[in-house]
């Protein structure tokens, strides 16, 4: 359950939701993204609630990056970028050439050209989490949210996915929100943080306002330090 | 095209080749003309449509469902279209032969919402679930057969009938059944190769594809009317024939990969030339005398389901 709960995105930034388990990130990026309906309250984009949309007229400006879990079916590389089109199809269901001209933007963007033929089970994990970027990159909306995008892989992928959000967003003009578990992470790729606890939001603004250890420490409970290292924040756990 | 060609050349009655040509481009009256044109051209006609309508509603079914072991036969529809049918036959006598094909629709849509519903109870699809919810819906669309072979005089009366719906056999009574099923099955085929691309955006699930754009209501619904029109088809025209809807976009996607508008078109071919294959096994196997093409789908079908079935128990867990 989420209360009270008054969250903006724009144009150009990142945000991270973080949180400990159970307080509604998921829910929230649910609600953002018009799959769940506030019991109160609207999501509006430029002011137009997302209640009065048609479910292709929230795809075609709110793109939602799915976990990648394991496919079932073996689909290519390209077929999954194509799956963000979905929102454009006509009555036939016919791929147009502006259709194809957008999956070639978003493979070339995030550098899967050379994997586009491959079945999405014959590639590495990182190279699975480009695809269904590069999924939502070809829905060509202006909002692109993520479910903690970052959850299978290694840290050094976890930071260049992180860069990438940060420069699609640069470069796009898009508004980009991601729940995170990693504090880390979101101190070192976003530029806003949004911090809910039990359902509300506990803090809300630049990481290096939210990652202090009193408000750490109210949200996790004690264990966690919060250090200044180079003027950015850093949360260890500690020993004891 | 060679099954269909097998299918028409090889039969209980040896005729030669340049004989069965001849008959096809409408030469020769004698009793061999007669066997091709009249016998063995419209069941391997038949047996095309019912194999490339089932194979095509299996690629919906499990496309939608997200389950390569869902099909017609396996989910209960057929089931409910064999009650449509049968139910027709009992209660609407001979002069009620047109409606079988619409009473085998309406029974199969039944059982195909059912599992539907039945399968997402919980909010996700399992392999489990839809299997559950077919068996439960097959036994309970068989129990009712019963019933209603022992309570309705009219049905002891033409127990051929009955029995040809129950074990699947493609033994086809006239031309203009031949005709409606030829409309019905190329409607559906229609609907289904539409419908595929939207079927992909169900890759990562049913919240995913509405995250994509897809109107997940509407478009399971319509999904499910095509599966109905094409397993409705099959069952009026054949009873129930198990597991071509099954195998056939199986062993297709692992060839073609998983698109389905490729898959469909595919499945299509390869289902209709499947069951006229099978079906030839069938009239050849004993001849003359013929095992239902049922009972062959099943021994071939059989094992590859399970053998499926154990490579998907980490899915069941």
């Amino acid at each position: 359950m989420l209360h009270g709960i008054d969250v903006e995105l724009h144009p150009g930034a990142v945000v991270a939701i973080l949180g400990p388990n159970g307080a509604g990130k998921s829910t929230l990026l649910r609600t953002l993204a018009g799959m769940l309906a506030p019991v109160a309250g609207a999501v509006a984009l430029d002011g137009v609630p997302l209640a009065t949309l048609s479910r292709a007229a929230i795809a075609r400006r709110i793109a939602v990056v799915p976990q990648v879990l394991e496919l079932l079916f073996p689909f290519t590389v390209r077929e999954i970028v194509g799956l963000g089109r979905t929102a454009y199809l006509g009555w036939l269901g016919t791929p147009s050439p502006t259709d194809r001209a957008a999956v070639d933007r978003a493979l070339a963007e995030l550098e899967l050209e050379p994997l586009a033929g491959r079945r999405i089970d014959a590639v590495s994990g990182g190279e699975r989490q480009r695809a269904v970027l590069a999924m939502a990159l070809a829905q060509e909306a202006e909002v692109l949210l993520l479910d903690e995008p970052t959850v299978h892989l290694d840290p050094a992928h976890q930071r260049a996915t992180m860069l990438l959000l940060r420069a699609l967003a640069r470069g796009r003009g898009l508004a980009v929100a991601a729940v995170l578990h990693d504090l880390n992470l979101a101190a070192a790729g976003a530029d806003r943080v949004v911090l809910l606890v039990a359902g509300r939001v506990a803090a809300d603004g630049p990481p290096s306002d939210v990652l202090r250890q009193d408000t750490i420490d109210a949200a996790f409970g004690e264990g966690l330090r919060v250090l200044e290292v180079d003027q950015d924040r850093v949360v260890v756990p500690l020993r004891t | 095209m060679l099954s269909l060609a097998a299918g028409i050349l090889i039969g209980a009655v040896a005729i030669a080749p340049g004989d069965v040509i001849a008959a096809l481009l409408g030469g020769g009256d004698g009793p061999s003309a007669t066997i091709v044109r009249e016998l063995r051209l419209p069941r391997v006609l038949a047996a095309a449509l019912v194999g490339g309508a089932l194979a095509v509603a299996g690629a919906l079914l499990q496309g939608l469902l997200r389950n390569p072991l869902a099909d017609p036969y396996v989910t209960g529809t057929s089931a409910g279209g064999a009650l449509g049918a049968v139910a027709a036959i009992a209660f609407l006598g001979p002069g009620g032969g047109a409606l079988i094909p619409v009473c085998a629709f309406a029974g199969a849509l039944l059982a195909v919402m059912l599992t539907w519903r039945l399968a997402r109870i919980g909010g996700r699809t399992t392999v489990l679930a839809v299997l559950l919810a077919g068996i439960a819906l097959s036994a309970f669309a068989g129990s009712l057969i019963t019933v209603l072979l022992v309570a309705s005089d009219r049905l002891a009366l033409r127990l051929r009938a009955v029995i040809d719906v129950l074990v699947g056999s493609v033994s086809v009574r006239g031309n203009a059944e031949l005709v409606v099923a030829a409309i019905v099955v190329g409607a559906g085929l229609v609907g289904a190769l539409m419908l595929a691309p939207r079927i992909d955006a169900y890759a990562f699930g049913e919240e995913t594809a509405a995250a994509l754009g897809i109107d997940t209501q509407r478009v399971a619904l319509a999904i499910l009317l095509v599966t109905a029109l094409l397993a409705g088809a099959a069952v009026a025209l054949a009873g129930l024939v198990g597991f071509v809807g099954l195998v056939v976009p199986h062993a297709l996607r692992a060839v073609l990969g998983a698109a389905h508008r490729r898959l469909v078109a595919a499945s299509f071919l390869a289902g209709a030339a499947a069951l006229v294959l099978a079906d030839l096994g069938a009239r050849s196997a004993f001849a003359p005398a013929e095992l239902p093409v049922g009972v062959v789908t099943g021994l071939v079908g059989g094992p590859f389901f399970v053998a499926l079935l154990a490579r998907q128990r980490r899915m069941l867990a």
